[in-house]
């Protein structure tokens, strides 16, 4: 018995010393931010996301793409489906060919994949000095600590310092492994952006707001596994009860 | 015509059938009346528990690859639209990904079992073999599985695992290019792969049946690693062992759910969820923590080939393991010394896990070159010694006996 | 009269009963609970088969006619399958009325069959077997009511797309449809 506890002491120590990913040369882990989403119950603020959203249209869509979403997948945030159409022709994708062979250009509709700003990498790399904007559809999956990680970048641009010699085109950042990030602080003044339901948007406002959208953009089925799993598991421990308890039944008619 | 056994209906149908094949008499015997020794614990669920689990990635394995395309340009999206746009996609895919690790910790348990007990003992080493090979192709389906997504992860923890190939002197970049139908990873890769990945799990299938077969010509071992002597060392398999691990289930079950709907995503790697880019290298490529101590064991020897040797040997030093095992006491129960070495390898693997998810430098290096060396040291050197020098203590008389008296077991063996 | 002892409920067996009552009872729950555990389970797994909201959302086709001049047919997509929308002229319209309902295999007027008489919007797809109908391009058979003609085994459709002749069973599906605007139409 003994042994046994023993075993899963040291099983769980090692589980307990978290995700064993080897970290890469970030300063440290980024300040834990509080998330509508985190925890069993957490759910997405569909106003901060939908704060966000205005954000990303606004500041972000200039470089970055979005390109595992659809327009239609916005109605998930409380938009209706005519909202939804008028956001998705404001943008023209390429269709065709038609009949006479020729590709043409058409406004997008809610079924169409987001449009991003860029055709392809390579026109990407050459409007921003050879970098390349990553795609945000799975940013907050895409790095450890994701959340924390994206809201920390956004308001790590500082001066820096005198002793660090910066590179061409690089800004300085707090929290980006290296300290040194090809993209210009994107959030730079308070109302930057004019939020539709009046809030007032400050840059870590802004900043919360927008990684809220991206945390949903990157998974939007959060909401529904946190409700589902907390039937699942309820369900399973009136089954091991139950379960336990035949299993006493039938071994006490051994001796 | 002859009657069928209690508990089965004894209608027309079956004993027709049965007279024809005789499927209903042969699962009446193997689940049934099946004798199985009366004072097995808890940790003779975890056999049960890895078939449910092959069966539950078979089943989600299949549904996934009605929507998963395998081919490099769409491979990636194809899983990001199973996890958005397919119903109930992202439930499967969790359950998939989450399955997979949650398989390997019910068979490395079920193998330390073994370790313990001394279930690789006479007459089961064949049954012991089996169970390595069981491994084995585990270990491979895995690794495919994982290249699938296409990831960042996925990509270069093929490239440099099918690199591995290339030690192998002479013939070593030839079949490196075989393995990879390209230059290097690459589309051709990635669509053999699904081949593979999707065909394995029969072949494991296949060795499962001889392995449960092998189990049940002379049963399973138990705490004492004392042979059953009569019929009041056994009790029927149904219901004592169906209800326990139904019982076990519900309980594997709770944490899998667990893990599925709240953390879904601790196990893996943030960087798979980049796609693949052959023209940049993570800055870490770490195997998914299942494999992590053999990836230590790989890099612990500076030579390329010693390394690559080293790492499959330190599995296929499982095979001989019944021949190094020179103890006639099965059990860990009655083995003083081996008891306390056992943990000292349990410890070792750990370490070697911790050791292989960080980058070879400094003191992970040191370590885990201990930590391999007491790996093979206690397999090589330790287990044969021990077993002629121990002094076992006196074994019960009979499983009946011991569970019965409930105090210390009475004469010497 | 004297009873069988089994049948009197005495002390000894009283806790034998009541043990098998409970054991029942636990059986019971746990095959209830596993049952509908099992039909949860296999639920997502059947429903992922249905199709994804990808494919759902691509369930409307909207589409402006106003280019298609009286007497043109044209050919566009829908759900993966053709659909053939006729600019009808005047003698097509009459015809497709003046026809004698009653002696069709699948009676339809064709008032019910179009919501604007110029207008024919059909899924072209032979209600035999599924082959694609001939007659939406110029020199294309029409068959002898001037409809379309199915060339895997000689169905033959007329200007409301009504089967008359060969071996298909129905008339050839009308589309869920609306007009959005005099000449636009939203199909699904």
């Amino acid at each position: 018995m003994a042994k046994s506890l023993l075993f899963a002491a040291a099983a769980l120590s090692v589980l307990a010393a978290g995700p064993v990913r080897a970290q890469e040369t970030a300063p440290s882990t980024p300040a834990h931010q509080h998330w509508s989403f985190d925890g069993v119950f957490g759910t997405y603020d569909r106003a901060a996301a939908q704060r966000g959203f205005q954000v990303y249209k606004e500041v972000c869509s200039a470089c970055h793409p979005l390109k595992h979403l659809s327009f239609r997948d916005l109605t998930d945030l409380g938009y209706t489906e005519d909202q939804v159409k008028g956001f998705a022709a404001q943008y023209e994708v390429t269709d065709g060919p038609n009949d006479q062979g020729q590709m043409y250009q058409r406004p997008a509709r809610p079924s169409d994949p987001w449009v991003g700003p860029f055709p392809n990498d390579q026109a990407a790399r050459a409007a921003n000095n050879g970098a390349l904007p990553p795609d945000l559809s799975l940013i907050t999956k895409a790095r450890e600590h994701g959340p924390d990680y994206v809201y920390a970048i956004l308001n790590g641009f500082k001066e820096a310092p005198k002793d660090l010699k910066m590179n061409p085109n690089m800004y300085y950042n707090e929290a980006f492994p290296g300290h040194q990030i090809a993209m210009p602080p994107p959030l730079t003044a308070d109302g930057q952006v004019q939020y539709a339901d009046g809030t007032k948007a400050t840059i870590p406002q802004m900043a919360h707001d927008v990684v809220t959208f991206l945390s949903w953009a990157a998974e939007p089925s959060l909401d529904e596994r946190h409700r589902m799993g907390f039937k699942v598991i309820l369900f399973l421990i009136i089954a091991v009860g139950v379960l336990y308890a035949t299993k006493r039944k039938v071994w006490s008619k051994l001796h | 015509m002859a009657a069928t056994g209690a508990g089965v209906p004894n209608s027309r149908i079956v004993r027709w059938i049965d007279y024809r094949l005789p499927f209903v008499k042969f699962l009446q015997h193997e689940l049934n009346e099946y004798p199985t020794p009366r004072n097995l614990t808890y940790w003779w669920n975890f056999g049960s528990l890895a078939g449910i689990m092959l069966v539950i990635m078979m089943v989600s394995g299949i549904v996934l690859a009605m929507h998963y395309t395998p081919q490099s340009d769409m491979a990636f999206d194809s899983v990001e639209r199973i996890m958005r746009d397919v119903n109930y996609g992202w439930l499967l895919r969790y359950i998939h990904m989450n399955g997979a690790s949650l398989f390997f910790v019910v068979v490395y348990i079920h193998i330390f079992r073994g370790l313990y007990y001394g279930s690789y003992k006479y007459p089961r080493e064949l049954l012991w073999m089996l169970g390595v090979v069981i491994l084995l192709l585990m270990m491979a389906t895995a690794f495919m599985g994982y290249v699938l997504p296409w990831g960042q992860m996925s990509y270069w923890g093929a490239t440099v695992i099918t690199n591995l190939f290339s030690a192998i002197p002479v013939v070593g970049n030839k079949i490196v290019t075989l393995l990879w139908g390209g230059y290097t990873v690459s589309n051709p890769t990635l669509n053999r792969f699904f081949s593979l990945h999707y065909l394995l799990p029969f072949v494991i299938v296949g060795v499962v049946m001889l392995h449960i077969l092998a189990l049940h010509t002379h049963g399973s071992n138990n705490p004492l690693g004392i042979d059953h002597k009569g019929p009041g060392d056994s009790i029927p398999f149904h219901p004592y062992y169906t209800a326990k691990d139904a019982f076990g289930l519900a309980v594997f079950l709770l944490v899998y759910a667990i893990v599925v709907f709240y953390a879904p995503n601790f196990l893996g790697d943030p960087a798979n969820y980049i796609p693949a880019n052959p023209l940049q290298t993570p800055d870490d490529i770490v195997p998914e923590w299942y494999f992590l101590p053999f990836y230590a064991i790989l890099r612990s020897v500076p030579n390329k080939l010693l390394g690559v040797i080293m790492l499959f040997s330190s599995i296929l030093i499982l095979f001989i393991l019944p021949w190094l095992d020179t103890s006639p006491v099965r059990s860990a129960k009655f083995r003083p010394i081996y008891k306390k070495i056992f943990w000292l390898l349990v410890i070792s693997v750990l370490v070697l896990g911790y050791c292989g998810a960080h980058p070879p430098e400094g003191w992970y290096v040191i370590v885990g070159r201990i930590a391999t060396f007491y790996y093979f040291l206690h397999f090589l050197i330790l287990l044969p010694l021990i077993g002629k020098l121990e002094r076992p203590r006196p074994l019960p008389l009979s499983i009946g006996a011991a569970v019965l008296d409930n105090r210390q077991p009475a004469a010497a063996e | 009269m004297a009873q069988g002892a089994q049948s009197q409920v005495t002390p000894a067996n009283a806790h034998a009963v009541e043990g098998e009552t409970r054991r029942d009872f636990l059986m019971l729950t746990a095959g209830a609970l596993g049952a509908i555990g099992a039909i949860s389970t296999i639920w997502p797994f059947v429903d992922s088969l249905n199709p994804a909201k990808d494919t759902l959302a691509l369930s409307t086709t909207e589409f402006d006619m106003a280019p298609i001049q009286v007497g043109q047919r044209l050919t566009i997509a829908w759900r993966g399958k053709p659909v053939f929308i006729a600019h009808r002229t005047a003698a097509e319209i009459k015809e497709a009325e003046t026809v004698d309902i009653s002696t069709l295999r699948d009676p339809q007027k064709d008032s019910d069959r179009v919501k604007k008489a110029e207008w024919l919007v059909i899924v072209g797809v032979c209600t035999h077997l599924g082959c694609i109908p001939l007659g939406q391009k110029q020199g294309d058979p029409r068959g002898p009511y001037g409809g379309w003609f199915c060339p895997c085994h000689g169905s033959i459709y007329d200007t409301s797309g009504r089967r008359r002749d060969g071996p298909a069973p129905l008339n050839l599906e009308v589309p869920p449809y609306q007009f959005t605007s005099a000449t636009a139409v939203k199909i699904g």
